[in-house]
């Protein structure tokens, strides 16, 4: 079955429509067919809506992603009552082992985000991968560093994302592979990305999955959610009527 | 060809290149495409590298593999304008 690919976290400069559009027609060219673009939170739902139509004339799908940088639990947990509803994708970049904890176990959270360069503030360990996998969090692991990072931090970052991607992998935890660029020459193909992936050990089929399936299915899932038919998993509204 | 090798050697080593066996068939300037042949084993390796090449001196750049075929005749035909 042919594979189609998607990016969950393009970060363009949303003030400038030029350099959006150059992203998304970038995307488009390399064979994405589904793209995440970080907003602020407090977007508003028109220019994601224009956006939209940028995308559906390239012939691209987009997702509406917010990256949540919270202090303390209380905050994400404030935080995600807040924007579970208005976002698709909610990230949350964990910068403390708090935050990371409380992310993995929450069931809204749909990727979990650690600091490439302050490998200190990666807590990707077992307890939060066994955290994550009775939650649906996915690991979502940035591309940009390897590309920007050289030498010693690099060998550093690699060798800390194979840890944590063997973790996962032992725990069921979902991994996505995203870019994190806000510049389009940064931008890789998805087997691009895939063979990446493999500088820190992740198998052919998992680094490909990581860069289709797993994020696919993230997006399939919340927009069911999202959806107004949608009562509880598995459940939703069919037909509304006097004769139902 | 030579950010290419620059590329293979920081990811892999001397060791990891040497498996590779990369050599330059063509090159287009106009087109902006190049050809290099590697062995089956290594197309991966190749890829990432190419992958990682960010910039060409002081120029930023990205690279992209456009085709993989068996033999050159093949990935003329997949990648005619």
């Amino acid at each position: 079955m042919r594979r189609t690919y998607a990016d969950l976290h393009l970060c363009p400069n949303l003030a400038s429509a030029e350099q959006v559009l150059r992203m998304v027609n970038k995307a488009s060219k390399l064979g994405y067919r589904l793209i995440a673009i970080t907003f602020p939170p407090n977007f508003a739902e028109a220019d994601a809506k224009g956006l939209q139509n940028a995308c559906k004339q390239a012939k691209m799908d987009l997702a509406v992603r917010v990256d949540l940088k919270p202090r303390t639990p209380d905050e994400l947990l404030r935080a995600l009552r807040r924007f579970r509803r208005k976002f698709e994708i909610i990230a949350v970049m964990c910068e403390s082992k708090d935050v990371a904890r409380q992310a993995a176990k929450d069931r809204r959270v749909d990727l979990l985000n650690f600091s490439s360069f302050d490998l200190r503030r990666r807590f990707f360990d077992l307890a939060e991968a066994e955290l994550a996998s009775n939650g649906l969090a996915s690991l979502e692991i940035d591309m940009k560093p390897l590309l920007a990072l050289e030498g010693s931090s690099r060998i550093r970052l690699l060798s800390s994302l194979r840890r944590e991607t063997a973790i996962a992998e032992a725990f069921g935890v979902s991994i996505v592979v995203s870019s994190g660029v806000s510049d389009e020459l940064l931008m890789r193909r998805p087997l691009e990305q895939a063979a990446l992936a493999s500088l820190f050990d992740l198998g052919q089929t998992a680094a490909l999955d990581a860069v289709s399936r797993n994020p696919m299915s993230i997006v399939k899932m919340n927009r069911e959610k999202l959806s107004p038919r949608f009562v509880a998993p598995g459940i939703r509204i069919v037909r509304r009527g006097k004769d139902c | 060809m030579d950010a290419v090798w620059n590329a293979v050697g920081k990811l892999y080593g001397e060791y990891g290149a040497s498996r590779t066996g990369l050599s330059l068939i063509d090159y287009d300037v106009e087109r902006r495409f190049l050809v290099a042949r590697t062995t089956h084993t290594a197309v991966e390796m190749v890829r990432t590298a190419l992958a990682s090449i960010t910039r060409i001196g002081n120029k930023p750049v990205a690279v992209h593999v456009l085709a993989v075929s068996g033999t050159i005749k093949a990935l003329y035909k997949k990648i005619k304008p």
